[in-house]
Order: C-alpha cells, then sequence, then structure tokens
C-alpha cells in the first residue's frame, strides 16, 4: 500500500494510507498514512458499523490539510482481534461411512446455499465449486491418513488453492448460521481450524505434506502461518 | 502471540522499498475532490478475471458493484469481516454518503483493487501495474485516493 501511494502521488493523485503494519509505514513513508491497529482484513476497523467507518476516514482525510510530509498519524483504538472461536452448531453425524469431515461438510450444504442465495455471488471457486468441497476433503482425509500426496488428486493440484475453497465454504456456511453480533477478528478462524472436522483434516494433511517431503509453498499457505 | 501479532511482527521484517524524492501532491478543497477507493484485498467483480497466485496486476471495480469476490491468496487475515460487511475493507457505501452529504465532491467511477501478497521486489506495481492504475483513474478525474491494505 505505501509502495501504491508513492505511485500514484507520483502520477498526481494524492493520497492516504490507512496502514497496517507501523514499522513498513516508518520504512516506505508514504505521503499520508493513518496508522490503525485493527484486526488484519479489517482496515476499517469495524464491520457492521458506518459511525466508527466514517471516524476512521474522517481521520484519515484530515491528513489532507497537511502542508508537508510524510505525515504518520496514529488511530487512537485499538482493536485486538477476538482469539475465541465463534459460536457455531456444526451438523450432527449423518453417514458413518464417510470421512467425518466430508459428512460435516455435506451437512454444511443448506446453509451455504442460503448464503449463496442472499448475498447473490461467493468467493468459493478458485479450483472447486461447493460440490466439490465434499471430494476434496475426501482426498485430504486420505492423505492425512497415510496417503502419498502427489498421488492423492489434489482437485486442480493446488492445496493452497483448494483449501481456500474448502475453508471459504465453511465461512460462508457458519455466518449463515451463527447468531449474535459480528464475530471479531480471528473468531471465524478460530472456529473452523479448532472445532470443525475440515480444519482438523486440512491441519492434518499439511503435516502430512510438510513431513512427507513436500517443498514449503506447497503445504505452508494450507492453512495461516502461526498454525 | 496471535495470528495477527505473528504477521504484524514477519511484515515488520520485511524489505521496504525507500523513494528517495517522493511526490506530494496538494489536492482541491475535499468538497471538491473527486474520491477513488484503492485496496490491496485483491477484491474483483464477480465475472471478472480472478487473480492468480502471484498476480501483480490490478482489477478495475466499478462504482456500483458490491459483488466482489475475496481473491486473495493469503490465509493469514480475518476474512469473516468483509464477508458480513464489504465497507470495513471496500469503503463504498461510505463514501456515498460523504458524496451525499458535500463532504467530498464525487465518488470515482472505477475503483482499484490489487492483490496485496506481492513479490518483495514490488517492482511491477512500482513500474508498471501501479502506474497504468493510476493512469486509469486520472482519465476519470480521481483527486484524492484512500488505500485500504490487506
Amino acid at each position: 500500500m505505501s509502495v501504491l501511494a508513492h505511485v500514484f502521488e507520483a502520477a498526481g493523485i494524492a493520497t492516504v494510507v490507512l496502514s497496517s503494519v507501523r514499522e513498513m509505514a516508518e520504512k516506505t513513508a508514504p505521503p499520508r498514512a493513518l496508522h490503525c491497529e485493527f484486526p488484519l482484513g479489517r482496515p476499517l476497523g469495524r464491520p457492521g458499523d458506518a459511525a466508527f467507518q466514517h471516524d476512521v476516514l474522517a481521520r484519515a482525510f484530515a491528513l489532507l490539510d497537511s502542508a508537508t510530509g510524510p505525515v504518520l498519524v496514529d488511530h487512537p483504538e485499538v482493536i485486538e482481534a477476538d482469539e475465541s472461536p465463534l459460536a457455531c452448531t456444526l451438523p450432527p453425524r449423518f453417514d458413518p461411512s464417510l470421512p467425518p469431515a466430508v459428512d460435516e461438510a455435506r451437512g454444511l450444504r443448506r446453509a451455504f446455499d442460503r448464503s449463496l442465495a442472499r448475498r447473490g455471488f461467493t468467493s468459493v471457486g478458485r479450483v472447486i465449486d461447493a460440490d466439490g468441497v465434499p471430494g476434496a476433503l475426501a482426498v485430504l482425509h486420505a492423505i492425512a491418513e497415510g496417503a502419498d500426496w502427489k498421488d492423492a488428486g489434489i482437485p486442480g493440484g493446488n492445496t493452497t488453492a483448494v483449501c481456500h475453497d474448502i475453508r471459504t465454504y465453511y465461512e460462508e456456511a457458519a455466518l449463515e448460521l451463527a447468531d449474535g453480533p459480528v464475530p471479531g477478528g480471528r473468531a471465524v478462524e478460530d472456529w473452523y481450524f479448532d472445532q470443525t472436522e475440515a480444519g482438523a483434516t486440512v491441519l492434518k494433511a499439511r503435516a502430512a505434506i510438510r513431513d512427507g517431503g513436500g517443498k514449503f509453498p506447497v503445504w505452508f499457505y494450507m492453512t495461516p502461518g502461526q498454525r | 502471540m496471535n495470528g495477527d501479532q505473528a504477521m504484524r511482527a514477519h511484515s515488520a521484517t520485511l524489505p521496504g522499498p525507500v523513494f528517495d524524492d517522493p511526490a506530494w501532491v496538494t489536492p482541491p478543497p475535499l468538497a471538491r475532490s473527486t474520491v477513488a477507493i484503492v485496496t490491496s484485498a485483491a477484491l474483483y467483480a464477480a465475472g471478472d478475471e480472478a487473480f492468480g497466485a502471484a498476480d501483480a496486476g490490478y482489477r478495475l471495480i466499478e462504482r456500483d458493484r458490491r459483488d466482489l469476490v475475496l481473491g486473495h491468496w493469503s490465509p493469514n487475515f480475518d476474512r469473516a469481516g468483509v464477508a458480513v460487511d464489504l465497507n470495513v475493507v471496500y469503503p463504498i457505501d461510505r463514501l456515498e454518503e460523504l458524496a451525499a452529504a458535500g463532504t467530498i465532491g464525487a465518488v470515482a467511477p472505477r475503483h482499484v483493487s490489487f492483490a496485496g501478497n506481492q513479490p518483495d521486489d514490488v517492482s511491477t506495481i512500482r513500474l508498471d501495474s501501479g502506474p497504468a492504475a493510476a493512469a486509469a483513474l486520472r482519465a476519470d478525474g480521481v483527486d484524492v485516493v484512500i488505500l485500504t491494505p490487506v
């Protein structure tokens, strides 16, 4: 973002960056930056809170009044990521002949479909659509149980992409099922990796690929780095 | 260390390009400025070209589109917030409200999305796709951009 600010400024457009990593804003020194210590992925801070978002924008646009730069100002509020998992009921076991994650993914399909009907679009679809999620989990389950990852038939041959699609399918379904306020940053991630069979399967498959000689980019980006 | 702390600690170690003679633009008064959003969330309009894994290009987003797919390849940030409220990443409705109130002059007809996971040298966005995107916004009469990182 800071690099792009310099590029756009050179093209004749005034810029204001909402910084998320203060050290990077200090190094690259964009003309104007409002550092926002908010959950990563939420540069305006609070979803569903128009007043707070307007406060962020007002503080950012106020930096345009500075006669000289670079200007780096901190937003006065710090928002910590919520590390407690989203409260979201998972479907009961239905078909014990299936791997648990496959059965679970099938059980979430109606919630996913309701989300898709309400929103009109989905971010699932990098290498599989919703129909492909149970099958992809079956492949990851097999890898987790010892199958050779190189011959397992990973959809699209791309672990990062297929794990994105599975996680997004779960997250969009969970947001349709969960009641209450908008979940905090990391709450849905924590639900997925700590409480669902799919998350556990992805983590096990990732470890199996790593231990089976997979190169770093093949396994590392299947989950957030700290996992 | 939680996920955000780990990512911030890692990001703080990445190389940061230094601009020796940085440009500085004094825009028109905000109430007369046309404002655009530039995000690095790899958002793109449903049906448009998806972002590839090492995509250093950009996508233009028409002002009226809200069906924006999250095309970012990093798993290291919250995605639920933007799924609930697009404006937490791409504050297009907030800009419309500011324009209606007369706080900003106008909302730009097109906005820009890049992918935040760029090669460390960021040479393409610095020398190629970045200037091209800026030229597109200049052609639309944009005076000010707000940059939102993911």
